[in-house]
């Protein structure tokens, strides 16, 4: 996707590149739909990560070339996909044990909003008359180990989606640990948002008038990019 | 001598009831028992409550079943996809009930209701919208909300090959809710590509033991939803 020149803040796809920084070699990882998909393409040769996707695969590889799918292996998001060697097939008990039972180490997530408490809603804008779906999101927040999200600083309208409250309906209580957004990277701390890392070209100020809760400045010798 | 063969899809469906809870595997098209769903929609059981991850696309199997007007109810954790259409139109027109449920605790419901769990804890869903009203408890000073086992009337999923015993293999990620569905089917229908003698494969790979199955229907070729959508194909 083409960025104009003048934007400020990461790319789709950059905010990827800097989430696949921060995952730890062997890691059994987790990826949502949409940009959190894209972290797998920037994960460095020497790392090797085991993606897990819920609907019964562990060791998913790419996405095959066009025309090779396999209509009987696909992820999550419905999308024809590969294994890698050592890859296994489970049943939909089993995969969900594996989130549920504390077993996958990360799973990264987009948001429609993040509270400061590190409370997520990501499922449902609440909206009359939509239809409602759910899918994984609950049982992922609620039993992997850490939990990233990456998502726009703001709505495409400029509003927060980093908020005192959530005000959408939430996908789980406190599970939020960490924050990456066009902007900033931010922990999710008990004293609230804490500003860990600012993106290339942004400054603390512009990133502070675009959250909506109290954000502590990044501490002395911590590092910036 | 055991042999669960049944002659045919519409033989294996044919004393589905109106009223009857059944249990359709597959996650997207991936296990989708198309030819059971279509058996089923000739068939004519009415009022079923479906029990499905997702609803089906275009208007061929599940979303087929659903277009039909056979299904009054359906517990489901993500009933929109892509090429779905039937089952939001028949939802916003107040003609078919929703009980939406996490995706885990879903498969844990049905896979305690196969084990004889009638109910049990879990994190999932707390202080959300789909914890509302449930029961808490709190375990090591950690909120859990009750969820309650399910069982069917009749589970209909895909494998890919079975012996005649109902021992069933799968094929990758169609798997999903296969195994799980086929422990709390009072009545199991599977349907597969390829069946064999007993004897024929290996005790130590075997994913669904017969036990949990009650009829194999051989289905040779079978469709894909995505191909038949794609062809525009509609049923019946």
């Amino acid at each position: 996707m083409s960025q104009p020149s003048d934007r400020v803040g990461l790319s789709r796809e950059a905010m990827a590149q800097r989430v696949a920084q921060d995952i730890p070699n062997g890691a059994y990882v987790n990826l949502g739909i949409g940009i959190p998909e894209l972290v797998a393409r920037f994960v460095s040769a020497d790392r090797t990560l085991i993606y897990h996707t819920e609907n019964g695969l562990l060791g998913m590889g790419p996405s095959p070339e066009d025309g090779k799918g396999d209509p009987e292996l696909i992820n999550a998001g419905k999308r024809h996909v590969t294994t890698m060697p050592g890859a296994s097939f489970f049943h939909h008990a089993d995969s969900f044990a594996m989130i549920r039972g504390g077993h996958i180490d990360l799973c990264v997530l987009g948001a429609l909003q993040v509270a400061q408490n590190g409370d997520l809603a990501n499922w449902s804008t609440g909206e009359p008359g939509a239809i409602p779906a759910v899918g994984g999101a609950m049982d992922l927040v609620a039993g992997v180990k850490s939990i990233w999200v990456i998502t726009q600083h703001t709505t495409r309208q400029g509003d927060p989606k980093l908020v005192e409250e959530c005000t959408y309906p939430l996908t789980g209580l406190g599970v939020v640990n960490r924050i990456y957004t066009d902007l900033a990277v931010i922990d999710v701390t008990p004293r609230g948002f804490q500003l860990v890392e600012l993106s290339p070209g942004v400054d603390e100020a512009y990133v502070r008038e675009r959250t909506g809760a109290p954000l502590l400045p990044i501490r002395e010798g911590a590092v910036t990019s | 001598m055991i042999d669960k063969r049944v002659e045919s899809a519409a033989a294996a469906v044919a004393d589905v009831f109106d009223g009857a809870t059944v249990m359709i595997g597959g996650f997207g098209e991936a296990g989708s028992p198309v030819e059971l769903i279509h058996a089923l929609i000739d068939q004519g059981a009415s009022d079923l409550t479906v029990i499905s991850n997702n609803m089906g696309s275009g208007e061929v199997g599940l979303a087929a079943l659903i277009k039909a007007g056979r299904v009054s109810k359906a517990i489901c954790s993500y009933p929109r996809t892509a090429n779905s259409t039937v089952f939001p139109e028949l939802y916003a027109a107040g003609r078919i009930e929703l009980e939406l449920v996490p995706q885990g605790t879903l498969a844990e419901r049905i896979r305690a209701g196969g084990a004889g769990i009638p109910a049990f804890y879990t994190a999932t869903a707390v202080g959300t919208p789909l914890g509302d009203g449930k029961e808490l408890r709190e375990f090591d000073g950690r909120q859990y909300v009750l969820e309650h086992g399910l069982r069917s009337d009749f589970s209909l999923v895909k494998g890919r090959i079975a012996d005649t015993h109902g021992n069933v293999l799968y094929n990758k990620t169609a798997r999903n809710f296969g195994p799980p569905m086929a422990m709390a089917g009072r009545c199991t229908i599977v349907q597969v590509e390829e069946v064999v003698e007993a004897g024929a494969l290996d005790p130590e790979v075997i994913v669904t033991p017969g036990i949990f199955v009650n009829r194999v229907a051989h289905i040779p070729a079978p469709a894909h939803e995505s191909a038949l959508v794609a062809a525009g194909a509609t049923y019946p």
